[in-house]
């Protein structure tokens, strides 16, 4: 078996605040191979953003505990000292984010924004970098690549500015793309042409992707692994089939229920929202943190939190339902609708 | 951009003419005496006072007396502030020759405080920014609130008794007869009043660059440029301040241009024969055509800065274009 690319143990991020301890990340740990795609689903404030952040080192430890380990390559990140880790940051690992709207510097010509991050981590010239970033602007589908690096990012489309954001952060040809909710901000259409765009190029550079994103459709046909992720903790991890065939968590299932179905019959037929709201990440509800929004809690939940037990391998849920329960239910209301 | 210069333009002799209109008014509703009287002396004739009347054209009707000065708003050689308008009625000097003999002193005094407060202000505000909360901030906040809170003519009579009277650092105040400006430069006589005018402007502008830049290192593209690996001072002098400094440029511009209409207090207390003296004095003097004058010399240069900060934005901001 090959050794992990990332892993991840134990990792907690918590904030103090003035109104209290914000957990945003409480307990985190898993694993990440090399070549494969991990999908993070979760609810704004159910801290998967965060935990990349600290994976990239882009969290101010100022104002931030972390605890925990990152191992990324043998090497713990957070023991890493930060000209090091300066290092692996864009090299090793870069990241995408979520509104190329304003992710891109808007008095900087997008080439020049590209090429910088290729001189400050090869020896290069200026004019080398330069026809590194209009290659990079081909390689993600930009035409003319050479006249568009020298426009300024409002000259860009949305789309457009996603794909000059891939390029920057695939320049140095990383073993790890963190992309946050790479297609939340941008237009249905453009949306599946950046996940194809994605998985194209992890075979190019053969790198693992990280897709974060609040929306399980998304990741449905590109991702190998999901993890959900509520308040801070992973509430189930598993492959795609797991999750999408046979899922064991109630916020799981809500959340496949609140997926749009285009092949619906019957039309009337209306999406299930999940009730309530996220809870607050200072006051996280006692027991499991998902027990006052779960259609199907018992007494156990609101004193005992659950472990993140594994049903077979690798499928895991943080649940107190029996098996059997997970299994019955999943079919009888979530499968019932598709 | 030709299209957008020339209209600019346009609009900038169209505020001359609506500056030059209220001045006028002012003076027309406001006589502080006659200056017809005044000029012809204390014992005199009546046909002395006609005749200095006649002199100024102070017996035309009032339309013609205000057409006569806004002939002198035409920027043209002859008529812009041509002398038989405007010169004083106190000294019968010609406006123009009263300015510009009084603009170098102006002219240096406001330059050499405006580059005082951004070599203050700036890095106060960006190391304030940075080190955050820290004693760095703290004190530059202090700093920055008295700067704000000091009057002026306080703080100049206390820079003048501790460097000229008790330490005798710097030389006394005036620029003695005979002394041109740069010899007075030299002798150091403007460091003084450099300082304590740009004391308040360095203050403000220390809050304003820690503000901006505060708020710029919140964007997005700031963490962008981290998670290219950046180091931490790439990010903040390269992608942090360029967008931090950017409106620093528009409120310099504005600064600067309104000191060109003079700084009277600094120049009262350090007898500078600047521009706002003369302005200050015109006043007094009920002397309307130098009032006129530099009224409108001020407002052309607060005008004109406004257009060059407004085509400099282009230049800074590639997301703003002008047609």
């Amino acid at each position: 078996m090959t050794d992990p690319l990332l892993e991840v143990k134990n990792l907690t991020v918590h904030f103090p605040t003035d109104d209290g301890l914000v957990k945003a990340v409480d307990g985190v740990s898993f694993s990440l191979l090399p070549g494969e795609t991990l999908g993070v689903v979760g609810e704004s404030g159910s801290g998967k953003s965060v935990s990349f952040l600290t994976v990239m080192g882009l969290i101010d430890t100022a104002h931030a505990v972390i605890e925990g380990e990152i191992i990324f390559q043998g090497q713990d990140l957070l023991t890493l000292p930060a000209d090091e880790m300066r290092t692996v940051r864009g090299e090793k690992i870069s990241m995408i984010f979520q509104d190329p709207m304003t992710s891109m510097h808007p008095y900087y010509k997008v080439g020049d924004q590209i090429a910088e991050a290729v001189r400050v981590h090869q020896k290069v010239s200026k004019q080398e970098a330069h026809e590194q970033a209009v290659e990079m602007l081909r390689r993600v589908g930009i035409s003319r690549p050479d006249e568009r690096a020298d426009q300024y990012p409002h000259e860009f489309s949305g789309g457009m500015r996603q794909r000059a954001m891939i390029a920057m952060a695939l320049s140095l040809n990383p073993d790890l793309l963190i992309a946050d909710e790479p297609t939340t901000a941008l237009d249905v259409t453009v949306q599946a042409q950046i996940l194809d765009l994605l998985d194209r190029l992890k075979q190019e550079f053969n790198a693992s992707i990280v897709i974060v994103t609040h929306d399980l459709g998304v990741v449905a046909e590109h991702c190998d692994h999901i993890q959900v992720m509520y308040a801070g903790r992973i509430v189930e991890a598993g492959d795609r089939r797991d999750i999408y065939y046979g899922a064991h968590h109630p916020y799981t299932w809500g959340l496949l229920s609140s997926i749009p179905r285009l092949n619906e019959s019957d039309e009337k037929e209306r999406l299930v929202p999940i009730r309530g709201l996220p809870p607050s990440l200072i006051f996280v509800p006692p027991g499991c943190a998902f027990h006052p929004r779960c259609p199907h809690v018992f007494d156990r939940c609101r004193t005992e939190v659950p472990e993140l037990l594994p049903a077979d391998g690798h499928h895991a849920s943080r649940c107190h339902l029996s098996l059997a329960d997970k299994e019955r239910i999943f079919q009888e209301e979530v499968m019932a609708r598709s | 951009m030709g299209r957008y210069l020339i209209r600019r333009s346009l609009f900038l002799i169209l505020v001359l003419f609506i500056v030059s209109l209220i001045t006028f008014i002012i003076f027309v509703k406001l006589p502080a005496g006659d200056p017809a009287r005044r000029a012809a002396g204390r014992t005199t004739t009546e046909a002395n006072v006609e005749a200095a009347r006649h002199a100024f054209g102070l017996d035309k009707p009032v339309y013609v007396q205000y057409a006569r000065f806004a002939k002198g708003l035409i920027p043209w050689p002859g008529l812009f502030l041509n002398e038989d308008v405007y010169f004083s009625y106190a000294n019968f000097v010609p406006v123009k020759e009263e300015i510009f003999a009084r603009l170098p002193v102006t002219l240096t005094l406001a330059v050499g405080a405006a580059i005082t407060w951004l070599l203050i202000g700036i890095p106060i505000g960006i190391i304030s920014a940075v080190r955050r909360r820290s004693v760095w901030d703290r004190a530059s906040m202090v700093f920055a609130l008295i700067g704000v809170s000091a009057p002026v003519f306080w703080l100049a009579y206390l820079f003048l008794y501790i460097f000229w009277f008790k330490l005798q650092l710097a030389p006394s105040s005036g620029i003695p007869i005979g002394t041109s400006v740069l010899e007075a430069v030299l002798q150091g006589r403007f460091i003084l009043p450099w300082f304590v005018l740009a004391l308040a402007f360095a203050a403000f502008y220390a809050r304003m660059v820690r503000g901006n830049l505060i708020e710029t290192m919140g964007e997005d593209y700031i963490r962008t440029a981290r998670a290219k690996g950046l180091s931490e001072k790439r990010v903040i002098y390269r992608h942090g301040l360029r967008a931090a400094l950017t409106p620093v440029v528009t409120m310099f511009g504005l600064d600067l241009a309104t000191l060109l209409g003079g700084a009277f207090i600094t120049e009262t207390v350090f007898n500078l024969p600047g521009i706002g003296q003369y302005a200050v004095r015109a006043i007094f003097n009920n002397d309307f055509p130098s009032v006129m004058g530099v009224t409108l010399f001020a407002a052309f240069f607060f005008a004109l800065a406004n257009l060059i900060v407004d085509v400099a934005y282009a230049f800074l901001d590639p997301r703003v274009r002008y047609t």
